[in-house]
């Protein structure tokens, strides 16, 4: 059995490296997006602003880049390194969506940002726009595929268990990419991206505008994003309703812990806005509750309802049971395989082997489980509430934020008016962290939701991990931290100073940055290279 | 069966034709990193050698991406072992690895040079690391590793971290620094001017004999070392687990495909080959020849490897019996065959586009004007 403190590390690992790893991927898609617009813009009228804009933007981004793709070479290999069951388990289904991400979308990416960088003076308008729009393209595939792969996790369609091979394999490719979960997880997440590079463009040319710099590009950058942002953002929330739509029906442990759902009700169920969940005492402490508003959210209807946790619980003792001869089943059948009465066991019993994993942890020999065991796995099948509960809350009140702060940004640059709307200037300075707390607060009801599954129903989180030792585990944690803590200093130093040069304007009536020798306004560094090789 | 038999030799030699393409082209970088600070004397030769990789080491890295994502879809059991078994030589290459990214874009953005030291020193260390891991895991992979299953097949490593640091690891680690090195010295030659251009000529030049005697080294204590041979087990093209079989050691079993099939002695010939042509078109100041010859050196040397272990991909030194291959650690029918669907039509994609970006970007960087340029590296 694997240590306790061995999952609780490579858990916190898992968090703390994917978390720091989410803190550029969205930026990267947002603006990717935002780049390929504004060079369009460029492209179709011919205006030289637009060019500026994209290669001044596109600078901060590379910037961001470099650390989400030194970062995803972390999240590519932790499956194996700390995850080795999980990756054995469930590898013949999960291991191909992250396989057809690097071909399909990260090669793209990657392969185009180069160009895209050093191109500007090698390739045509038409060529150079068609790349950046590739790199934009590549990198929301890369999140639809990475986003497929974990799906699965949250709702494992398309696969079965293999008794003679142990393991979850793939009865149905369309099953999987055609989940409800992907398709609107994608589109949530990918919007929540361009929420991010929305707010990060207007964040800054709103910092420029109150210095009164670069007027031209940040009023312009201000519109695009504000635009752009105006629209993504409805477009989460509505993408996240029917994520919670889903979650309602794959998922309900995760949004009875969302809701701090502890007894079940007849509806319209009331909504609780706010409360302080207790998991011990299965109860909520000062609750504010919205009547019918929750039966209209989850079902979209005033006569539905959804199992509270007291009813979740009392189904998972059933499936521990059922679970339980399974498992044996299966003990018998890794030795021998042609085991016909095994065989004839594990059929019966094989839609809840994961519950039977369930309460191994607290009864290693199944053959003599007491009723108490039951009761702790059934237990342990619920969420942690809280958590879940005020991720949920924050990430909401974080995107209808934002949903105000477009709204009134559209309003005031459309009107042209923005520039002198100096407290909505200084807010949108501020609001720059807002979608990045979102992200993370939305990772976390997903993920936490899960709990205590890696694949939701099927493979509990405590069996998952690889068998190191905590010596490692406190090794490689604290590797992470250190090493990761100088790259986010570097990053910010970078991206704080290269806003605070800005982009490059030559006889511009920037009066307060120190005077710097004209360039051209576009990375010179392409004609360094001389088009005829070797004569 | 016989489908699924043939899947898994396709995707056996799919998972080859990955690992060339990382060796080739993250190695090519990852040797420019490693001589940065030996060819370029000056910041501004430097400069000049990283932009001759500039607008291509991100698009390069995605080989070695790929080649994890690859293993992980065709082969879960051997990614799930060996990643966690090697653990800490995992985190060794993550590490080197997540510095060289930022060692690219970060270096050149400000002057001081204190800073940009630092940054050639990560870059030679994330050069470096992981071409010696990568080898040095070729190495274990003769010499078997202590690992061992649950019933439930949860892995167990029983090895220590700095037994896979053995001579024999250190030598395929070696190796594959060498032929980093030749391939990182051949790409500045072919990129830059004047004295960078003549010391990476010299040390394209000599590296490859280093390789040349590595390789033929490792090659005679290959024969030294005791292969592994399945006694007994379900065969090719039967799902199964690794509990299901027999395994022995025997001495020349890492030369038996080589016996049966006498042809397949022109994959290391292949491989010496490759290096020796490699220093002479170098010494003639013939670039790109050398680089295609360094290739060619490359698909020798990992050729040549998998031909040896062949139905082998980690075979167990505690537990031989439960030693992975082929036939017991791939994925199923249906996800072979979606994911050659894919490689079909994605991989000659990739070769495609990764080659017009080599050829918008073609010609010498100059040093003049890197000079005058804020965006250079």
């Amino acid at each position: 059995m694997i240590d306790a403190t061995v999952v609780e590390l490579s858990r916190w690992q898992f968090a703390s490296t994917v978390i720091y790893h989410y803190l550029f991927v969205p930026l990267t898609l947002g603006l990717s997006f935002l780049l390929a617009a504004m060079e369009t813009v460029y492209v179709t009228t011919g205006k030289p602003i637009y060019r500026q804009m994209a290669q001044f933007w596109g600078k901060l981004f590379m910037i961001n880049f470099a650390l989400g793709v030194a970062t995803g070479l972390t999240m590519e290999f932790q499956f194996g390194t700390n995850w080795s069951f999980y990756s054995s388990f469930v590898g013949d289904i999960f291991g191909a969506p992250l396989a057809i991400e690097g071909l399909m979308a990260f090669f793209m990416e990657s392969t185009f940002v180069g160009l895209m960088v050093f191109g500007w003076e090698r390739l045509s308008k038409g060529q150079h726009l068609a790349v950046t729009w590739l790199v934009a393209l590549g990198s929301n595939l890369s999140a639809l595929w990475i986003l497929i792969a974990n799906s699965f996790m949250q709702d494992p369609l398309g696969a079965h268990f293999n008794p003679v091979t142990l393991r979850m394999e793939l009865t149905s490719f369309q099953q999987l990419i055609f989940s409800p979960d992907a398709q609107s997880k994608f589109v949530h997440t990918s919007i929540a991206g361009y929420v991010t590079g929305a707010i990060f463009v207007a964040g800054i040319s709103a910092w420029y505008m109150l210095r009164n710099r670069h007027m031209e590009l940040a009023k312009r950058s201000f519109r695009m994003a504000a635009l752009y942002g105006v629209l993504a953002t409805v477009g989460v929330i509505t993408l996240g309703d029917a994520l919670g739509f889903v979650a309602a029906q794959a998922q309900p442990t995760k949004l009875a812990a969302m809701e701090g759902l502890w007894k079940s009700e007849p509806a319209p169920m009331a909504f609780n806005l706010i409360a302080f969940p207790d998991q011990s005492l299965q109860k909520n402490e000062g609750a504010v509750q919205v009547p019918y508003l929750l039966s209209l959210l989850v079902t979209h209807s005033l006569d539905g309802s959804v199992p509270g946790i007291d009813a979740l619980e009392r189904q998972a003792a059933q499936k521990v049971e059922n679970g339980i001869p399974a498992v044996l089943a299966l003990k018998t059948l890794s030795t021998n395989p042609h085991d016909i009465a095994a065989l004839a066991q594990f059929k019966a019993h094989e839609q809840d082997l994961g519950y039977g994993f369930l309460v191994q942890r607290y009864a290693p020999d199944l053959e003599h489980v007491t009723p108490q065991q039951v009761q702790q796995a059934a237990r342990d099948s619920i969420p942690p509430v809280a958590a879940v509960f005020w991720s949920f809350r924050l990430m909401v009140g974080f995107g209808l934020l934002m949903l105000a702060y477009f709204v009134l940004a559209v309003i005031y640059t459309l009107r042209n008016r923005v520039q002198h709307q100096r407290w909505f200037l200084r807010a949108a300075v501020w609001m720059i962290p807002i979608p990045f707390l979102a992200n993370e607060t939305g990772w976390l009801v997903a993920e936490l939701g899960r709990q205590p599954w890696t694949v939701f129903g099927v493979l509990p989180t405590w069996m998952s991990a690889s068998t190191h030792s905590v010596g490692y585990m406190v090794f490689s944690l604290s590797g992470f931290v250190l090493l990761y803590s100088i790259f986010i200093a570097v990053e910010m130093a970078l991206m704080v100073r290269s806003i605070r040069q800005g982009p490059d304007e030559p006889g511009s009536g920037d009066s307060r940055s120190a005077p710097r020798p004209a360039i051209a306004p576009h990375p010179a560094y392409a004609a360094a290279r001389d088009p005829h090789p070797e004569g | 069966m016989e489908l699924f038999a043939t899947l898994q030799v396709i995707w056996w030699l799919l998972l080859g034709v990955l690992l060339i393409g990382l060796a080739v082209m993250v190695g090519m970088d990852m040797g420019v990193g490693t001589i940065l600070r030996y060819v370029g004397r000056s910041d501004i030769e430097r400069r000049v050698a990283l932009n001759v990789i500039g607008p291509h080491w991100d698009g390069n890295q995605v080989w070695f991406i790929l080649g994890g994502g690859a293993v992980f879809a065709a082969f879960p059991l051997i990614y799930a072992t060996a990643f966690s078994g090697f653990y800490v030589v995992m985190l060794l290459l993550l590490w080197s690895m997540i510095v060289r990214p930022l060692g690219f874009e970060y270096r050149s953005k400000i002057a001081d040079p204190a800073w940009r030291n630092v940054w050639d020193w990560s870059l030679f260390v994330s050069g470096a690391v992981p071409m010696v891991v990568f080898g040095a895991a070729f190495g274990n992979l003769f010499l078997g590793v202590p690992f061992h299953f649950e019933w439930n097949l949860t892995s167990f490593y029983t090895g220590s971290f700095l037994a896979l640091l053995n001579p024999f690891a250190i030598l395929c680690g070696l190796l594959s620094l060498a032929l980093s090195v030749c391939m990182g010295a051949v790409t500045v030659m072919n990129g830059a001017e004047g004295a960078l251009h003549q010391r990476a000529r010299r040390l394209a030049t000599w590296a490859p004999w280093v390789a040349v005697v590595l390789f033929a080294v490792g090659g005679v204590w290959v024969h030294a070392l005791p292969g592994y041979q399945i006694t007994q087990g379900p065969g090719a093209g039967i799902p199964q687990t690794p509990l299901q079989q027999t395994v022995a050691l025997a001495p020349g079993a890492w030369q038996a495909l080589f016996a049966a099939h006498p042809l397949l002695w022109l994959v290391p010939i292949l491989g010496f080959a490759g290096m020796l042509g490699l220093s002479l078109a170098a010494r003639a100041g013939r670039s790109h020849l050398a680089w295609w010859l360094g290739a060619l050196a490359w698909i020798g040397v990992i050729g040549t490897a998998g031909v040896s272990l062949f139905p082998f991909l980690l075979p167990s030194s505690s537990d031989p019996s439960v030693s992975l291959t082929v036939w017991n650690s791939s994925s199923s029918q249906l996800t072979l065959l979606w994911m050659l669907g894919f490689a079909v039509v994605f991989v000659p994609l990739i070769l495609w586009y990764t080659s017009w970006a080599f050829w918008v970007m073609r010609g010498k960087v100059k040093a003049e004007q890197i000079a005058h340029d804020e965006h250079a590296y």
